[in-house]
């Protein structure tokens, strides 16, 4: 991990990540038919909605999409690869799908990144981030209100799901992974366990691991009841690349948070923000000035290393973020003290 | 660069750092089968729930870490753990510290390690069965993130002595940081306690040995942590607490100097080394540190003359001598189910009906919940907590309701709403739908549903839209309720209106949830479900929605009401977006006001520059008071003084003017607030159509830009614009602000009496004479420091109607509405200072009640409503203010007549 080459532009500047991919596939205002392709045409259940399954059916959209990312200046694509394990797509009933929705996924980012690079010869690198999501289904609440000890999946389970997905990544080709939008960090924690035994049995050299936890409400913590700074020292012993938050805050009500991690944390930091918080009709309609001036604010502070858009930003917020950071510095590093 | 330490970090609900200066951190022991008789029996009976509650005393007596272990013959240890550990997470009291998993077999330990999130603490593994297994054990603690625990053993046995104790160690240490690649924060040495005072001499050192080894170790491995299981020392002493609790104290006192930094005990039961009986803390003194060869002999000799008095755990139970709702509240609030049936059997025997303390004390208490989430002050898991405290009061009530239920539904078939052959209560089914886990409202809405004599039927969280419909079919419910708290579940509802559409349904669909709103359900959901979409804003609506629609005369009825209001709602939220008849800017600018300039000759006003008033008398203040808009805020409409004396209004409206003017008067005699104000007045001149230069004393300038009216007027009707009544080439113009400080302790004293009532009155009371100082300050101005109406002779009612010549329009009110303008206000008054009125962000102002304005004083000048502009103007705009459209479009949003 010390070879990345991401390390190197890390300690040069901040980089920037893309911004959402569900808000931005909902503007093709695709069809049923759309979502099935040929693949899946006698599918007994709807899928419209199942965005990752575009990876397969429509790979130009995602192709597309990742390539207006890329223009606009992002250095780390994510995977179009939210819900692909074998839990997500279970309500589809798609499991069985899930290793190769993986493949294609790397396989959309990879096509976007080498038309770039055909137009763009001299850029600096671009790195695939294969992201695996949060799941359906949680290890740390229980869905029955009279019976909390109560868990609808079991570790095993979701390790197993998660190793199914890390492998499509590492297959695929993915550069970085990265667990994110975590409200529970026992999810998170089965993702981590399955990297590292994924790693150990296929002998590959582990990929950096990037972690982005989610504070869902107004006391600052992540759904499952725990404090910004429990959740880093939960994750910790991933000895991630970088630790971060994303969705459910705009950048301003995920100020102060981000702050606060960037005091805690011992690796690089990232954040990826909603354009702002949903209106009554659950649209996300805070324009790129108005995001990329609260985040300009931040890497003027120095709590940035990576920072990038969820759900509502679109390119333009790319855009317009990159523009607004591209003058800072990038947050050091802490001093790690002996004794 | 900020600089991050070794120090073992662990975590549950909230993070636990320990840190040299963190002196000692307790873990709580009695969570143990082995170590509690209680617990045993408990987890052996099944009784989880109560088992809890020992884990809670423990963290309220001060446990810092809990230790939990499942190691009995008689059961099935990995089950009984993973249980536990699973319900432990709902208890965010307990939760909140990181956990220590215990056992002896590593299955029951990784199983364990498999059901938290935070990182907790392997107890233990250690080198008795050779290097490979405890390097795999090792291993799994790593990829979980635990720190562990290593237990001073090997092959060769247990170390009971400092060489064996500091060579196991280092071993340990050395593989577990080279080839585990654990860091040595993570390490912690359980060096074995062992017990003194046996008779056995051999012993006798025991106490010396642990406190000489945790010296070495501390010194050789400075980042690890060193820890023991303090009870096992006084294991000769069962029965005698006082000498038990007397002996840790003494033993922890010395080993923690020695660098033990963590312990199992008792932490409820530990005497504080000062306040030991100083007879008894010689003796034990000896007996630990091995001091002299009678000290065991002396000790016992004591401990016979000491009757142990169980000590009582020391509990906060204020509280349960509140009244019953009060009591009921804090269970709530708290999540404390052990007293629930006991207060809600003595809330059924003092209210009428048992469902009374649902609707009564259980929903206030809720509504307390309630309150406290939605500001941050409790979080999700402990409201769910909240819930099962009510579910539990609940299913007390429930046979009792029960019987009321049968009445209810013989009354029900008397009005019509259930019929004979129905065999019971109507069924009504909810879910929250696909995509999101929240239900806490939902569950509040089943409760109190079911209370009213209906059945529920909940099919829990996520529910995708067919399962919901085919379950719909399959039970044949009255109504289908669907409920969502992110905001992608605003689509999930819209497709379940569109499935229900397609699949011919013909029952109501509720739509509720923290995301939903009226307007969503209206323009969103209610067009693509023709059978009824009724948008249901809390638990109490439910009861009365429910009914009416299960209701067969007053279903139709109620559904074209809702169908009429949900379309007048579409209607004007179409209108709002569709464009009135418009002219372009340059248009409205040919049209604007013109007045006759040559023959107006602006008074000079007597004072130019700022002047600022600080501690204003209240009393002139108040002569200024305007009671009607306090009475709107009460939402009592009418004119003042005429409301005191209406018929129907008239008794309420004269209770709370008595009490407002009682409360005005210890606001004024008791100086609970104070006034403070600044006014300026300058040379002014319109420099543009919409633009007006301010030319301070100093010389400095300051562009104002204003907007102009831009909706088609009739003929002869001017688009206005405040510009207009400024003179070109010379004239003058003036600002003020004024604020009402000091609110803050008397809120506060109103909210921690829960007086609400008076509350309300303070805060609608600070406003009015907020106004009021505003109106003062008008009329001194006009009168005195600008002088353009010296003789003016006006009552309080003639002001109220601003019969006075010129007025004083506020940035962000009709005439002038964009709101960065109060920027410029703010400086050219530095009201910050003068007024102590600070301006936000978001260019709100603080105190709250505040008021700034203009001073225009033409003759001819009038308040107006700028209205919706258009995109021409908003470039011009910008173009004057220097911004970017978008920033100015952001500011004037709406104001905007097209869409941005």
């Amino acid at each position: 991990m010390k070879s990345h080459p991401i390390n190197d532009l890390l300690k040069k500047r901040i980089l920037i990540i893309d911004g959402a991919m569900g808000t931005q596939i909902q503007g093709y205002k695709l069809s049923e038919e759309d979502f099935r392709g040929e693949a899946f045409k006698d599918s007994k259940k709807d899928l419209r909605g199942n965005n990752d399954l575009l990876s397969i059916t429509r790979p130009d959209i995602i192709k597309g999409i990742h390539k207006g990312y890329l223009d606009a200046g992002a250095d780390i694509i994510e995977t179009n690869t939210f819900s692909s394990t074998s839990i997500a797509q279970a309500d589809y009933e798609l499991s069985h799908i899930a290793y190769d929705l993986n493949i294609a996924a790397v396989q959309c980012a990879k096509d976007a990144v080498a038309e770039y690079m055909k137009e763009n010869p001299d850029s600096e690198p671009k790195f695939i981030a294969g992201a695996i999501g949060p799941l359906n289904k949680t290890l740390s609440l229980s869905p029955d209100v009279n019976n909390p000890g109560y868990r609808t999946v079991t570790f095993d389970e979701v390790a197993a799901a998660y190793y199914e997905q890390i492998s499509g990544l590492s297959d695929g080709g993915a550069d970085l992974l990265l667990i994110e939008t975590i409200f529970d960090t026992l999810n998170a924690k089965a993702a981590i366990y399955a990297i590292r035994k994924y790693f150990r049995e296929s002998g590959k050299e582990e990929l950096p691991i990037m972690i982005s936890g989610t504070i869902t409400d107004a006391s600052g913590r992540t759904l499952s009841g725990q404090t910004l700074e429990a959740f880093y020292i939960s994750v910790m012993h991933a000895r991630p690349l970088s630790v971060g938050l994303n969705c459910a805050l705009g950048a301003k009500e995920m100020r102060p948070h981000i702050q606060e991690l960037s005091g805690l944390a011992a690796c690089y930091t990232s954040a990826y923000p909603n354009a702002g918080l949903p209106n009554a009709f659950g649209e996300y309609d805070e324009t790129p000035d108005v995001t990329s001036h609260i985040i300009e604010e931040w890497a003027k502070e120095g709590f940035l290393n990576i920072v990038g858009g969820c759900c509502g930003t679109t390119p333009e917020h790319i855009r317009h973020i990159k523009e607004a950071v591209e003058k800072f510095k990038p947050r050091p590093l802490p001093e790690l003290v002996e004794a | 660069m900020s600089t991050i330490h070794p120090f073992l970090r662990l975590s549950g609900l909230e993070s636990l750092v320990i840190k040299p200066e963190s002196l000692f951190v307790n873990v709580g022991e009695r969570t143990n089968v082995t170590g509690s008789k209680k617990f045993d029996r408990l987890i052996k009976a099944e009784n989880y729930e109560e088992a809890l509650s020992i884990a809670r005393q423990q963290v309220e007596g001060g446990a810092q870490v809990l230790d939990v272990n499942m190691d009995d013959a008689l059961l099935d240890g990995e089950r009984a753990m993973v249980k536990f550990l699973n319900l432990l997470q709902s208890e965010p009291d307990v939760a909140k510290i990181p956990i220590m998993i215990d056992s002896s077999k590593f299955h029951i330990i990784e199983a364990g390690l498999k059901c938290v999130q935070g990182k907790c603490i392997v107890n233990s593994i250690s080198l008795k069965e050779g290097e490979e297994k405890f390097i795999q054990e090792a291993l799994v603690c790593k990829d979980f993130g635990a720190a562990v625990i290593v237990m001073a053993f090997d092959e060769s046995g247990q170390a009971d002595n400092i060489p064996r104790r500091i060579e196991i160690s280092e071993r340990a240490y050395k593989i577990l940081t080279e080839k585990v690649g654990m860091d040595p924060q993570d390490i912690i040495f359980d060096l074995n306690v062992f017990p003194v005072a046996t008779g056995i001499e051999e012993h006798n050192n025991n106490a010396v040995d642990f406190i000489e080894a945790t010296k070495e170790v501390k010194r050789l491995m400075p980042l690890t942590h060193v820890s023991g299981g303090v009870s096992n020392l006084s294991f000769s002493f069962r029965g005698n607490d006082t000498v038990r609790e007397a002996m840790h104290s003494v033993f922890l006192y010395h080993a923690i100097k020695a660098g033990m930094d963590m312990g199992i005990v008792n932490a409820g039961q530990l005497q504080v080394y000062e306040q030991i009986e100083p007879q008894l803390k010689e003796l034990v003194e000896d007996v630990i540190l091995n001091r002299n060869p009678d000290a065991t002999d002396k000790l016992l000799a004591f401990a016979e003359t000491v009757k142990s008095k169980g000590k009582e755990q020391v509990k906060d139970e204020a509280w349960r001598k509140e009244s019953v709702e009060k009591r009921l509240t804090h269970s709530l609030v708290n999540g404390i189910t052990d007293y629930i049936e006991v207060d809600t059997e003595e809330a059924r025997l003092k209210y009428p009906k048992p469902l009374d303390v649902i609707e009564g004390p259980l929903m206030d208490g809720m509504n307390v919940v309630g309150d406290l989430f939605g500001s941050g002050k409790m979080f999700l898991p402990q409201v769910v907590k909240s819930a099962r405290v009510m579910k539990k009061s609940v299913n007390y009530l429930f046979p009792f309701i029960e019987a009321e239920k049968e009445k209810l539904r013989k009354e029900n078939i008397e009005k019509g709403i259930l019929t004979e052959n129905e065999e019971g209560a109507a069924k009504i089914l909810m879910a929250t739908v696909k995509g999101d886990v929240h239900d806490i409202g939902k569950n509040i809405v089943g409760v109190v549903l079911g209370c009213n004599g209906y059945e529920v039927i909940d099919m829990g969280v996520m529910v995708p839209a067919e399962k919901l419909l085919a379950k719909a079919k399959e039970i044949n419910a009255a109504m289908v309720g669907v409920s969502g708290l992110i905001t992608p579940s605003l689509d999930e509802m819209v497709h379940v209106a569109k499935e229900m559409q397609r699949n011919h349904f013909d029952i109501p669909l509720l739509i509720g949830g923290a995301t939903t709103s009226r307007l969503h359900t209206a323009v969103r959901i209610a067009p693509e479900y023709d059978n009824g979409v009724i948008h249901v804003l809390d638990a109490s609506r439910s009861v009365t929605v429910v009914g009416s629609l299960l209701n067969k005369d007053s279903k139709d009825e109620y559904l074209k009401d809702i169908r009429d209001e949900y379309a007048k709602l579409r209607e004007d939220f179409a209108n709002k977006r569709a464009v009135k008849p418009m002219v372009t800017y340059e248009e409205a600018k040919k049209n604007k006001y013109k007045a006759d300039w040559e023959n107006y000759h602006p008074v000079k006003p007597k004072m130019l520059g700022v002047k600022a008033f600080k501690d204003y008398d209240l009393r002139e203040i108040i002569t200024h008071l305007d009671w009607q808009p306090f009475f709107i805020a009460w939402e009592l409409h009418g004119k003042f003084p005429q409301i005191l004396s209406d018929k129907v209004t008239g008794e309420a409206a004269t209770k709370l003017f008595e009490d407002a003017q009682l409360l005005l008067r210890k606001i004024i005699e008791e100086r609970w607030l104070t006034a403070s104000g600044v006014i300026g007045l300058w040379e002014a001149s319109a420099i543009d159509d919409d633009s007006v230069e301010i030319t301070t004393q100093k010389g400095e300038k300051f562009r104002l830009e204003f907007l102009r009216q831009q909706m088609k007027k009739a003929a002869g009707q001017p688009n206005r614009s405040l510009a207009d009544f400024i003179k070109p080439g010379g004239d003058y113009m003036g600002a003020f602000a004024v604020s009402i400080h000091g609110i803050e302790p008397h809120l506060q004293r109103f909210i921690d009496q829960m007086d609400d009532y008076n509350k309300i009155i303070l805060q609608a009371l600070a406003d009015r004479l907020a106004e009021a100082f505003a109106e003062t300050m008008h009329e001194r101005v006009r009168k005195e420091f600008w002088g353009y109406a010296a003789d003016e002779d006006l009552t309080n009612e003639a002001l109220i109607r601003e019969m006075y010549q010129g007025i004083r329009p506020a940035p962000g009110y009709p005439a002038c509405p964009e709101h960065t303008e109060k920027r410029k206000l703010f400086k050219l008054l530095n009201a910050t200072e003068n007024s102590g009125t600070i301006l936000t962000d978001a260019l709100a102002m603080y105190p709250a009640s505040s008021v700034c304005g203009w001073y225009i004083a033409h003759p001819d000048s009038t308040y107006f409503g700028v209205g919706k502009i258009l995109k021409d103007q908003v470039e011009d705009y910008a173009a004057r203010k220097g911004v970017s459209v978008q920033e100015s479009e952001k500011w004037l949003r709406p104001q905007l007549a097209y869409d941005v």
